[in-house]
């Protein structure tokens, strides 16, 4: 389902830096939590802008769709990028 | 209402922060009916919704991101709406909250809705703000691509209410098409196929209906995020809040109660003056209104509380504190989430222990359990008040911060610290488990709808003053009575003044009114709980409390703020006459035991506030408690383990205190 997405560099969400936006390659595992951040339109093919860091590292803040998202780097491991 | 098959029913459904209460208040007023589902504590609210002539029961289903019934406000709501909720009808009609200035995401449940067949109707709100970020929406647009009327609606000015009801009777009966491809394609293109399909379709529908101005949108969020999330400044922030909560809590509030002190004082001289001496007067004065005044004083600090509870989570600063705190949280084990329900545990346990259910991990959301009762509740605020203004009223360190305010501070500080200690003991023993997810909307900032805030301090008002009116009316006649009987008889009195006057050099007079004042004196002595509180007075005794303040301790644990009741009630027992209209805070100052030493001293104000804190002492809590985790070995393991912590602090603190001097 992902393979329409050119890839050109791929990394997970956790190591994309503030300020920087990508494209959603995919969002791996099959647990609730990634249920969930479908649910919450973290689907392939969508943009994402990391826009910072929580005051001890964690979590980060992300927009998608228009709106703000917070998630621990831990299920931002699971996201996979393209920037 | 429920059953009737001819009233309509009206579900409200939409994501969190869409602004669903906002528009159910408007559509309802006051006439709301809050209640709970059967057997889970998930709220259902339901109230009239005048359909231009026709009756409606509107339903305010929780607020959902999704229908997949993973978390328990979304198997309700799934329920409710597939009509398998016990004493609610199958909703005729289900009006879709869309937030437009989240419309992708708030769409998605929308694409959910109209899987169930029901017709829907779309409440668009938050247009104003949507505007003024230089957005344009089609509306009509919107309507021809979901294939479902949408009407723009502002609470504030009642805008598209009327537009909105027409609708409604213009879909009673209708059935919803799925407007997007969801088909064996979809379901074939592995577990989350569905949710592909749908976002799909909704990228297409915002992408012919919506001009974005991308470097206008979020910009003022964004702008204040830059400071109040900011690495450093974010936590001196949050910190400031709740120092600017607490003290607003202690010093502001100050004003209403002082006079509805002197209002409930003035009562009880108004009422024996105008009654007969005797039993049933003082039944009315020391017992009733003592005992109740004594917790309705505490109002205007309950209304304070929820006021900022309610201004906080409204404006959407509340996900901004659980985003600073998550990672300190995550360290102790909990969750981001379990900040919002500590945070409202600061008012009661109890909502914040229901709201515990937003944690989807079981041991992670009874690890919150367990510690919220540690926030100091505003229950426990009456206490704290009595002992503080006894004994600290008047204080200041640094010439201007007040040590009242300090104390109090520090209190729900040590509560605070408490929990995070205990949930990192029950995180690594009994509730093993790796740190939760953590997945939060973080919601634009917003002005806070004043009637949504003000209609939440009403609710709760409402509930303390039912319970002052019910429970605490109720157990003040009953401490009242265990307080004065059984008394000693005229007979008695009369020997024991024959008694004094062979020892004394006084007349007849004199010695019968010592014999009165001291058989008013012994009444509690005598009475049963006088009896109870000296059996129990060997095990508090370290702590250094006397039998009487032992009857306040076992009374507190039908509610803490009971405890202020028996004091009230205690210290207006065998008041001397003549000293009517003295205060509970002098008359706790200056209460003296048998043999003439006062009882209270700052130390034990101090440590009773412990003893507060740290004891579990409210059965409601515990009857939550049991339900939520459906089984007594959790609220019993409660009460054990905070009742011990009560006592050993108190026992440490009392007697390194009395050790260092300070008794």
């Amino acid at each position: 389902m992902q393979s329409s997405i050119h890839l050109s560099n791929v990394i997970t969400l956790d190591q994309l830096p503030a300020g920087h936006s990508a494209r959603v390659v995919s969002v791996n595992g099959t647990g609730r939590i990634t249920q969930r951040l479908m649910e919450m339109g973290v689907i392939p093919g969508i943009g994402v802008k990391v826009i910072k860091t929580g005051p001890f590292g964690d979590p980060i803040e992300i927009r998608l769709r228009g709106y703000s998202l917070a998630m621990r780097k831990n299920e931002a491991e699971a996201i996979e990028v393209s920037c | 209402m429920d059953g009737s098959h001819k009233s309509l029913t009206v579900a409200l459904a939409g994501n969190p922060n869409a602004g669903k209460t906002t528009l159910f208040n408007s559509l309802t007023g006051l006439k709301q009916k809050i209640a709970n589902y059967p057997g889970v504590t998930v709220e259902r609210k339901e109230g009239p919704w005048q359909l231009n002539g026709k009756a409606a029961n509107l339903i305010d289903l929780p607020g959902l991101y999704s229908l997949e019934a993973t978390s328990l406000d979304e198997q309700i709501a799934r329920q409710v709406i597939v009509g398998e909720q016990a004493g609610i009808p199958k909703p005729d009609v289900i009006v879709a909250v869309v937030d437009s200035t989240n419309l992708e995401r708030n769409l998605y449940l929308v694409t959910q809705l109209f899987e169930f067949g029901i017709p829907v109707v779309i409440a668009l709100t938050m247009m104003d703000v949507f505007e003024k970020q230089k957005h344009q929406i089609d509306v009509e647009m919107l309507s021809t691509l979901l294939k479902v009327p949408v009407i723009p609606v502002t609470a504030k000015t009642a805008r598209g209410r009327n537009e909105l009801a027409k609708k409604v009777i213009e879909a009673i009966g209708t059935k919803p098409e799925i407007p997007y491809a969801y088909d064996a394609a979809a379901e074939n293109a592995g577990p989350h196929g569905k949710i592909f399909a749908r976002y799909n379709f909704i990228s297409e529908v915002v992408q012919d209906s919506v001009w974005h101005d991308d470097h206008a949108k979020h910009r003022v969020s964004e702008k204040i995020d830059r400071v109040l999330t900011h690495k450093f400044f974010g936590l001196v922030i949050l910190v400031g809040v709740l120092l600017l909560v607490f003290q607003a809590i202690f010093s502001w509030a100050q004003i209403p109660m002082d006079l509805l002190q002197s209002a409930f004082g003035g009562l009880q001289d108004l009422t024996r003056a105008s009654l007969p001496p005797g039993i049933l007067t003082d039944l009315i004065v020391d017992g009733v209104i003592a005992g109740v005044g004594g917790v309705v004083v505490f109002l205007p600090q309950i209304l304070l509380l929820f006021l900022f509870i309610s201004l906080l989570e409204d404006s959407g600063y509340m996900a901004r504190a659980a985003f600073l705190m998550d990672k300190l949280m995550s360290r102790v084990g909990l969750h981001g989430k379990a900040f919002l329900p500590l945070m409202s545990s600061f008012a009661c346990a109890i909502p914040g222990i229901m709201a515990t259910r937003t944690i989807e991990s079981r041991r992670d959301r009874f690890a919150t359990i367990m510690v919220a009762p540690f926030m100091s509740c505003s229950a426990r605020l009456p206490v704290y008040t009595l002992m503080i203004g006894a004994f600290f009223t008047g204080r200041y360190v640094l010439g201007f911060v007040s040590v009242g305010a300090l104390l109090l501070v520090m209190m729900y500080a040590i509560g605070v610290i408490t929990a995070i200690i205990a949930a990192f003991v029950l995180k690594r023993t009994l509730l093993k488990a790796p740190p939760p997810p953590f997945v939060m909307e973080l919601p634009p900032y917003r002005v806070p709808n004043l009637r949504t805030v003000f209609q939440n301090m009403w609710t709760r008002a409402g509930l303390f003053l039912k319970k002052a009116g019910t429970v605490i009316l109720t157990l003040s006649i009953i401490l009242w009575a265990l307080m004065n009987f059984p008394r000693q008889s005229q007979a008695d009195i009369d020997n024991a003044a024959i008694e004094i006057q062979k020892t004394c050099n006084c007349t007849p007079e004199e010695a019968q009114a010592k014999a009165e004042t001291e058989a008013k004196s012994n009444i509690l002595q005598h009475s049963v709980a006088g009896r109870i509180g000296h059996a129990i007075e060997p095990v508090i005794k370290p702590l250094g409390y006397d039998w009487r303040i032992g009857i306040g301790l076992m009374s507190a644990y039908a509610a803490r703020e009971v405890f202020v009741s028996t004091m009230s009630i205690l210290y207006s027992v065998g008041k001397d006459e003549g000293a009517e209209s003295e205060s509970l805070l002098a008359g706790v100052r200056n209460a003296k035991d048998d043999n003439g030493n006062l009882i209270w001293t700052p130390l034990l104000g101090i440590s009773t506030m412990l003893f507060f804190l740290f004891a579990m002492q409210c059965l409601s809590t515990l009857a939550v408690v049991r339900r939520e985790t459906n089984s007594w070995r959790w609220p019993l393991f409660m009460l054990a383990y905070m009742s011990t912590l009560a006592y050993v602090v108190c026992l440490a603190v009392y007697q390194g205190g009395k050790a260092l001097g300070y008794g």
